[in-house]
């Protein structure tokens, strides 16, 4: 099944507000664009219907988008508005080999996504990772934490807008 | 090893300084504590199998910090590891010496300038004995790094230095 077939059959059953863009354009993998709080139902379905039997899921990845604004305060120094934050989901179907993508995108002041980690137990880590590297919130993860950086780390070191710290727990951490 | 290699045939008495005795004793038995970090840790372990063979030397691998005497920093030290090396070198019973192995080490390496979470450089926490250059350091070049230990140790003196007025 192609990646056009799946995209009808998702927005025959959900509806143009959950499964909201179809990208095919070249030269990347067509994408398939879901509401952020909608995409455990949509995976589950995925998983489970017969036509589509999605049973693996290859990749998880977070993703900052660089769209924030980038404005002027008072002081003159700059400082960035908006923007948002991508989750993309790489599908498999081992048994009826085919493959899709999909993409979650979210504000980054709000940056919450329903977590995929019941429906594929290999999303939990990429949960996690994403979490530790773009602060993305994953709601309904049984255990969201910080799985690289330490637990008493600030920020999100992937983020477009971070700053290297100068100090960690003592250590000077610039050269 | 310049204390045994003398023939010596019509005694067993050896004469030697208790220095010379001591350090020939550290020196020949430098126990490394088991633990690498990253791809120099391969190149660590290349050394200590058949090829390089670190054992003649009298390096053994050691699993426990408290019966070990060197530790060397293979690989790029992240923060987090950081406070975990700073534990485990506490951990060792003096004396105890460090080789710091590869450019991760010794000054953060390739990421010097983007690592947010590296370390640059293994003497901002511990201090560093011996450091072997590379990415990664060959074991011909850890081999070379363990002798100027050696040779380190072999000057080391039991007499409390003087002060320098």
């Amino acid at each position: 099944m192609n990646a056009e077939e799946i995209y009808n059959i998702l927005k025959e059953k959900f509806g143009e507000k959950i499964v909201t863009e179809f990208n095919a354009e070249k030269p990347v993998d067509p994408i398939i664009s879901v509401d952020p709080l909608k995409i455990n139902d949509v995976c589950e379905y995925l998983r489970d219907d017969e036509q589509l039997q999605f049973d693996s899921l290859m990749n998880l990845s977070g993703v900052d988008d660089n769209n924030a604004e980038k404005v002027k305060n008072e002081n003159g120094t700059i400082i960035t508005q908006g923007g948002t934050l991508s989750v993309f989901y790489h599908l498999d179907s081992t048994i009826l080999k085919h493959k899709i993508t999909l993409k979650v995108t979210v504000d980054k002041d709000t940056p919450e996504v329903e977590s995929v980690a019941k429906i594929w137990f290999a999303s939990n880590w990429h949960e996690r990772e994403a979490f530790d590297m773009y602060g993305i919130i994953f709601l309904n993860h049984p255990d969201l934490r910080r799985i690289l950086m330490p637990d008493d780390w600030d920020g999100y070191p992937l983020r477009k807008d971070y700053e290297n710290p100068e100090y960690y727990d003592g250590m000077k951490i610039p050269y | 090893m310049g204390l045994l290699d003398k023939e010596f045939s019509d005694s067993n008495i050896v004469i030697a300084k208790v220095e010379d005795v001591m350090n020939w004793a550290r020196l020949s038995s430098l126990w490394q504590l088991s633990f690498g970090l990253a791809c120099c840790a391969i190149e660590m372990m290349a050394t200590s199998a058949s090829h390089y063979d670190f054992d003649r030397f009298g390096v053994m691998p050691r699993p426990t910090p408290r019966q070990a005497d060197v530790i060397i920093i293979s690989g790029t030290v992240t923060l987090k590891m950081a406070t975990r090396i700073k534990r485990l070198y506490e951990q060792m019973p003096d004396p105890k010496y460090i080789i710091s192995m590869g450019s991760c080490a010794n000054t953060g390496g390739p990421y010097w300038e983007h690592g947010y979470h590296v370390l640059k450089g293994i003497d901002r926490i511990i201090p560093v004995d011996v450091y072997v250059p590379g990415c990664p350091p060959r074991p011909e070049a850890l081999l070379e790094g363990l002798l100027k230990l050696q040779e380190k140790i072999r000057t080391e003196t039991l007499r409390t230095k003087k002060k320098i007025a």
